[in-house]
């Protein structure tokens, strides 16, 4: 194993040990980023300097700590749509290429604050808009475990780095799957907390009744970790909870004799892929093995989730993007040469020029289904239709600990597939998106392979249940071999990857 | 067709984005399917349901109405601006 293969707390025992320097893993995840990065393409901005300097610092400073974190001297990337002081932040538009922010979020602060090592800014799809990372107005992420696959998306330049071990771990943000899609396409952990866990200030908000800020990392104990060091109320952002937060290791237990797990009907029906549904059967048997007591259940409003996301998110995005009009910051469109603009001409054409195409139809979208007329049919009857939602997950977790599915329908596409159709991949999301409008927590591990390709398990809670998460997917995970497995390509060179299909049982 | 020509044109005003024939053609297609496809809710029962506007039990979080964060320093309010001048933004004439 190489030291970019390792994951944080397996660096952090090495760091503490005094066996290696900040400096060596920083110097050796600078140095993967380099071999496979023209093929992975995670990265929009790298922070290479910066990250040496801050790795030198923990090293100088690592003997006057008193209580080292157990992040601290971890390289790790941030999806770019959350705001880093002084370090570009584009939302992979061309809206906020040259965007600075002046202030960190607050979640990139508390990493900060823990040690960690900020390698840089990592793809995602335009302002966290898609599911392959794709829209981005840059270049599209490559899924390290098939370069000629898309790594899932919105926070696909998280997924990809994490995979590929050109960081240690990452942060996304999910407002309908895009932190667990992605981790399940590429082979890695991801977690969505429950909305209200932790603070969403300085991250570019897309829908906020539905944004949520988590890891992605390369086992369950590392995603406890960075969740433990992100969670907790901000006054910044008024949403989050004032509440005590436990410590998430604790529940790292490996026991989940007794814990009563339901597997959702609607989502292992025939629009799963069979090779997927395969997998995920084993899953379940090993979990009933550990002692889980298993039952299907029905959430029969799961279906609706799909059509009120595109209503609900389009809406709050349509007010959310608003501020970008060209004047305070961000892209501003330029006349010819020897004409002028009119205020509202200026707006026009900035906004035209500087949104790709999926950010534009979901802003006409969300005008459109708020606008007079509309409002009722549309917006008001998707917040209704919300609320039938959270009552059958109510009812649901009156019988269940936790709830269970394959995190996607699919493998990973191949780039360029399907994107002519929208309404196809729309439908793709379809396991992801109740978790969202109903503000629940729910992790994604890996849970097997399909053709060499990595599949991921959905495990779901009750809201603030996050601990329960963590407990039932450790212990399949520590009695499963699947989060070891790392893409064995070397860049362009040498393409030998792992036969995951051979580890499958 | 719920979304006609006339009704993507106002709604591209009202959004303020500048659309050419190419996109409006393909949007104008792209948003009716997309609208037929969100309008199958219609056919859920309602009645008596409260809407769900924000998932948690939060309504009016005030912060005290006093000086809690020191504002950004005008270098870093314009640093980003695509026009300014003397401590202003800069926008095109608009009187």
């Amino acid at each position: 194993m190489e030291l970019f293969d390792l994951s944080a707390h397996e660096l952090a025992d090495l760091l503490k040990k005094r066996e290696i320097t900040a400096i060596d893993i920083a110097g050796a995840i600078i140095k993967r980023v380099h071999q496979v990065d023209e093929d992975v393409r995670s990265y929009v901005t790298l922070n290479e300097e910066d990250a040496l300097e801050a790795a030198r610092e923990i090293d100088e400073n690592w003997s006057k700590m008193d209580a080292v974190s157990p992040l601290a001297g971890i390289p790790m990337g941030l999806k770019d749509n959350i705001c880093t002081k002084g370090v570009r932040t584009t939302c992979s538009s061309r809206m906020l290429e040259k965007f600075i922010p002046p202030y960190s979020a607050t979640v990139a602060d508390r990493l900060t604050e823990a040690g960690a090592v900020l390698m840089g800014k990592l793809n995602m799809d335009e302002f966290a808009m898609g599911s392959t990372t794709e829209s981005s107005y840059f270049f599209p992420t490559h899924n390290p475990w098939d370069l000629a696959r898309v790594p899932g998306g919105s926070s696909g330049g998280s997924a990809a780095a994490v995979a590929a071990g050109e960081a240690v771990y990452a942060l996304g943000s999910d407002t309908g799957g895009s932190i667990r899609q992605p981790a399940a396409f590429c082979g890695i952990v991801g977690m969505k907390p429950t909305n209200g866990l932790l603070s969403r200030n300085g991250v570019v908000p897309f829908a906020s009744s539905l944004d949520t800020v988590g890891p992605l990392t390369k086992d369950v104990r590392d995603c406890a970790l960075v969740l433990n060091a992100i969670s907790g109320h901000d006054p910044l952002d008024s949403v989050s909870v004032p509440m005590e937060i436990p410590d998430y290791t604790t529940f790292l237990t490996g026991d989940i004799k007794g814990k009563r797990v339901g597997i959702i009907r609607e989502m292992i029906d025939e629009g799963l892929d069979a090779g997927i549904g395969q997998v995920f059967k084993n899953a379940v048997n090993i979990l009933e093995e550990l002692g889980a007591v298993v039952e299907e259940c029905s959430l029969p409003t799961a279906v609706s989730s799909v059509p009120i996301y595109h209503i609900i998110s389009s809406a709050e995005a349509s007010s959310n993007l608003a501020r970008f009009d060209g004047v305070r910051y961000g892209y501003r469109a330029v006349p010819e040469k020897g004409k002028d603009f009119s205020l509202e001409e200026m707006y026009m054409k900035t906004r035209g020029e500087g949104f790709g195409p999926e950010v534009k139809r979901r802003i006409l979208m969300g005008t459109y289904v708020l606008s007079s007329g509309c409002y009722e049919k549309y917006y008001l009857k998707a917040t209704k239709v919300r609320t039938l939602i959270r009552e059958d997950f109510q009812r649901l977790f009156e019988q269940f600990d936790v709830l269970i599915t394959p995190t996607t329908p699919n493998l990973p596409f191949r780039l360029g597939e399907e994107v002519d159709d929208s309404l196809t991949i729309y439908n793709f999301d379809k396991y992801t998106l109740p978790v969202n409008m109903a503000g629940l927590p729910a992790i994604s591990l890996p849970c097997g392979f399909v053709e060499d390709l990595p599949v991921g398990m959905q495990i779901i809670g009750p809201a603030f249940a996050e601990g329960a998460l963590f407990q039932v997917a450790y212990a399949f995970e520590q009695n499963t071999p699947y989060h070891q497995e790392r893409p064995r390509f070397q860049g362009q060179s040498a393409a030998k990857t792992v036969k995951g299909s051979e580890i499958n049982g | 067709m719920v979304l006609t020509r006339e009704d993507l044109k106002q709604v591209a005003m009202l959004a303020q984005i500048e659309l050419d024939e190419a996109e409006s053609n393909e949007l104008h297609s792209q948003l009716n399917d997309l609208l037929q496809y969100v309008g199958s809710i219609d056919s859920i029962d309602t009645e008596n349901v409260e809407p769900t506007f924000y998932l948690l039990p939060l309504k009016n979080v005030w912060r005290l109405d006093e000086d809690s964060q020191p504002p950004l320093a005008p270098d870093y309010v314009f640093q980003n601006a695509p026009g300014h001048e003397r401590g202003f933004f800069k926008v095109p004439r608009i009187l």
